[in-house]
């Protein structure tokens, strides 16, 4: 049928390049949405949240380049080409297609933030923690559900059928009780009637196994004709490979201008330990081409009531280290873009990069909590209570003061 | 064949029908485990060293210039070696699986090899992760797992994949003078990962410090791990608050032998032997058994696999594991009948699009997991609407393409299942509408698929 979300190709020409421990990641891998088929518990208003796998250097993204330590700590990150942006930050080059979102205020960042994980610095842990939505209070393994999808149990009129996704991969930040689907588009399940009859009885006993084997039947019995936009000719972007992303953008595009209302998926190809100009231009262009392809697909009107939200486990150290790459750090940068977004910005509180001012003398500072500025997106989207933010969505966290991210 | 029998090959081994003259006991399989690592021996990969000189022919090649190395014909069929290395044992892992009668052996070979999971960078390095397992962790599989985290740290392999090849000392004679550094990436996972495990205390001070410590250790041009002084951080270095002042590569030898020493490695490495075999939520008192068995004897492992085996929980009736992709594929290989031999007959794109590609599409790329922390182990992570629609439609079209007749269905589900095999399956077994199905429902089913 349609063009296949192969997973080798993703591994293709990714090692040797980055040459970093999650170099084997799939490049993208899912994409997660939800809405509601009738009645409109969560409005007009869309949100787009990507995951950044690996760790994104926000100091090489968003420059502080009117930071007089910053030279000393960068000096062969430090890029000259970097397009001023406010007189103190610059945009590194390979995302510069994104300056007339910045002029138009459609794009914004938050600087020296980060989830509340600390010290040990693992991606996994990261991960799990940045997709959990909870605090360093939470151990991490009595945690089964995502924050997305805490959001979702919240509101009333989001059904089972209302939240589906594609992919190989399961992601937490929609995993829990609100129904989620997994199926990528080239799986398909042909099953005589006899087949399923014998199926469903061998399954009855294990749970496990008859959910999902009753949730695979369904699924291909709904057929794969949303997928048929993405049978698109494989696309090269001056040397960059961004078919997969055109799949999955198309794909959430298409849902977002109907009933969906959020959307989720991930992006990997951060961890840049080793060689980071290169590594790091490629990720970058790979995500403004996600996020100009979803302003073209989203159309005017949708993109105008819609904000992504590009963020990370956690960012990388202040200094380069000893192979042009950066290690496992703290504080980093979130991505914001879309109509609805108050832009033009780089929002938070600047820590300083001098090294009595840097976390344990190594990491940029973080100087607010990533899920605050979430939350107060999604407060300002959707009209959701604080205390329910607070206390269901993001346990334990205090949302302060609103920012005014959004228009 | 008693319950406590099927379930030793199904929770312990690659499944039933077992080879002749396999140990069947827990017992059995222990003294198995203590002899001879047949397997290796009979089915041996490529040797790494025997690709040594193909790896100097293409640096004289490359030292003629871009244009005319990429125009060489000799080049393609040097770097195409490598490949089919790598093809050839991709084919012997599944052959050493299928076959063996010294089951648990193979099993405990997959996880360690899912425990120090690396991937090859490029065409070069297509054999790395099989040379991985056949150096660094067969050899230790019964041993002193000291042994095996020093073996499986400095293997070429392991050193490509998690940077430490370009990592050098910032003070060293090299840093110094080409203004370079340390990559702290193996350091983090050889305790996050291989050793204590993130839960433990350490801190990001004891990170940098192991880095400081490893660096030295590189791969030199013919990917051979090599130890150069002039990369090698001066001074001495405090890790856990112990203080290393030794000589050349004697500090990372004691530094991995007293992280494998640390009752965190011990607890860690016991609760994931404890989830890997036997339960997503393993019993307390399981780990610490296993946890007090490895603490207790400085790491022996073989003392180690005797306390998990000894332990009743081990043995609880309810089969709570998916088993994994591969070991799916390789039991349901094992069912049908389909022997190690065959496996290497059948032409490699046959073999690629019956066994591999399908184990991609549920989940589980061979030899590719997503990262250094390897593939998930709970059940809800594989029995997915997708992993298992993958896993059915395997099992109702590719059993006909390998085996001619296929077998009985009821007969197939007495013989891989035994005791196991559930009264709602061999009602299914015996009305499915023709052979194919049959074989299918029997493959598919969740007693064949939980371990």
């Amino acid at each position: 049928m349609t063009a296949s979300i192969d997973r080798r190709k993703f591994l293709r020409g990714l090692g040797g390049v980055l040459g970093c421990s999650i170099a084997a990641h799939p490049m993208l891998t899912t994409v997660t949405m939800a809405g509601a088929n009738g009645g409109r518990p969560l409005g007009d208003h869309r949100l787009i949240v990507i995951i950044l796998r690996g760790a994104m250097d926000g100091l090489d993204v968003v420059q502080p380049q009117g930071d007089a330590d910053y030279a000393a700590l960068r000096p062969t990150l430090l890029n000259p080409q970097a397009t001023d942006l406010d007189g103190f930050f610059r945009l590194h080059p390979a995302f510069g297609d994104m300056m007339p979102l910045w002029n138009a205020g459609q794009l914004g960042f938050v600087h020296a933030t980060s989830t509340p994980y600390r010290d040990k610095r693992s991606h996994f842990v990261g991960q799990d923690m940045l997709e959990a939505g909870t605090g360093m209070d939470v151990p991490l393994n009595q945690v089964k559900d995502g924050w997305l999808n805490r959001l979702l149990q919240t509101q009333k009129g989001l059904t089972s059928e209302t939240a589906y996704s594609i992919g190989q991969v399961a992601m937490p930040l929609l995993e829990g009780p609100a129904e989620v689907r997994n199926w990528s588009p080239e799986t398909t399940l042909l099953l005589t009637p006899q087949a399923r009859l014998l199926f469903d009885r061998v399954y009855e006993s294990d749970p496990l196994f008859h959910a999902a084997s009753q949730e695979a039947m369904e699924l291909a019995d709904a057929g794969n004709g949303d997928m048929e936009m993405m049978a698109a000719d494989p696309s090269q972007m001056a040397g960059l490979k961004v078919q997969d992303v055109e799949q999955l953008v198309d794909y959430a595009a298409g849902k977002l201008r109907q009933d969906a209302r959020i959307a989720a998926f991930s992006m990997t190809g951060w961890d840049t330990h080793r060689g980071q100009a290169g590594g790091l231009s490629k990720s970058l262009a790979r995500l403004q081409y996600a996020i100009l392809r979803l302003q073209t697909g989203l159309g005017e009107k949708v993109w105008g009531k819609t904000v992504l939200l590009a963020m990370t486990e956690f960012g990388r150290t202040a200094r380069e280290n000893g192979t042009t790459g950066t290690d496992h750090g703290t504080g980093g940068v979130m991505v914001m873009a879309g109509g609805a977004l108050n832009g033009g910005k780089v929002y938070g509180d600047w820590p300083g990069l001098s090294e009595a001012n840097l976390y344990e003398r190594r990491d940029l500072m973080p100087t607010s909590d990533v899920r605050a500025w979430a939350a107060h997106a999604i407060q300002g989207l959707y009209g959701i209570d604080q205390n329910v933010l607070e206390n269901a969505v993001f346990p334990g966290l205090k949302m302060g003061k609103d920012p005014r991210i959004l228009l | 064949m008693s319950k406590l029998t099927t379930l030793a090959a199904i929770r312990f081994g690659y499944g039933l029908p077992l080879p002749k003259g396999a140990p069947d006991t827990a017992d059995a399989m222990l003294a198995s485990l203590a002899g001879p690592d047949q397997a290796m021996q009979s089915l041996p990969i490529r040797a790494s060293a025997d690709l040594i000189p193909n790896i100097q022919e293409l640096r004289q090649i490359q030292k003629a210039g871009k244009k005319t190395a990429a125009k060489n014909p000799k080049r393609d069929a040097l770097l195409q070696d490598f490949s089919n290395a790598a093809e050839a044992a991709s084919v012997i892992t599944f052959a050493r699986a299928v076959d063996s009668g010294d089951g648990f052996r193979e099993r405990l070979t997959t996880f360690w090899a899912d425990h120090f999971s690396v991937i090859a960078k490029r065409q070069l390095e297509a054999l790395f992760p099989y040379a991985l397992v056949d150096d660094a962790i067969r050899p230790h599989l019964t041993g002193n797992f000291a042994d095996m985290l020093t073996a499986a740290t400095l293997h070429p392999a392991m050193l490509s994949y998690l940077d430490q090849s370009s990592s050098v000392g910032p003070n060293s004679h090299f840093g110094k003078n080409q203004g370079k550094g340390l990559n702290e990436n193996l350091a983090r996972e050889v305790i996050e990962l291989h050793s204590m495990g993130v839960g433990a205390n350490y801190s990001q001070t004891d990170v940098t410090e192991m880095a400081k410590i490893l660096a030295g250790l590189t791969m030199n041009a013919d990917l051979l791990m090599e130890f150069q002084p002039r990369r090698a951080e001066p001074g001495p270095r405090e890790l856990l608050g112990k203080t290393y002042d030794a000589p050349g590569m004697d500090n990372i030898h004691a530094a991995l032998r007293d992280l494998a020493l640390q009752p965190a490695t011990g607890q860690h490495l016991a609760r994931k032997l404890a989830v890997h075999f036997v339960s997503d939520t393993p019993d307390p008192d399981l780990v610490k058994a296993i946890a007090a068995a490895y603490n207790g004897t400085g790491g022996d492992l073989m003392a180690t696999y005797t306390a998990l085996l000894d332990h009743p929980a081990a043995w609880v009736e309810a089969t709570e594991k998916a088993r994994q992709p591969f070991d799916f594929m390789v039991a349901s290989l094992r069912a049908l009948g389909v022997t190690g031999d065959q496996l290497q007959q059948m032409p490699y794109k046959q073999f690629r699009g019956q066994v591999l590609a399908p184990m991609a599409g549920m989940g589980q790329p061979f030899k590719r997991p997503a990262g250094p922390n390897g593939f998930d182990e709970a059940a809800e992570e594989w029995i997915t609407p997708q992993g298992l629609a993958r896993r059915i439609t395997w099992a109702m079209r590719v059993p006909p393409r390998l085996v001619e007749p296929l077998p009985d269905p009821v007969a197939l589900a007495q013989s891989c299942l035994a005791d196991r095999a559930s009264e709602p399956l061999l009602w299914g077994a015996a009305r499915a509408e023709d052979i194919t199905q049959g074989v299918g429902l029997v493959l598919a089913s969740a007693e064949f698929n939980r371990r």
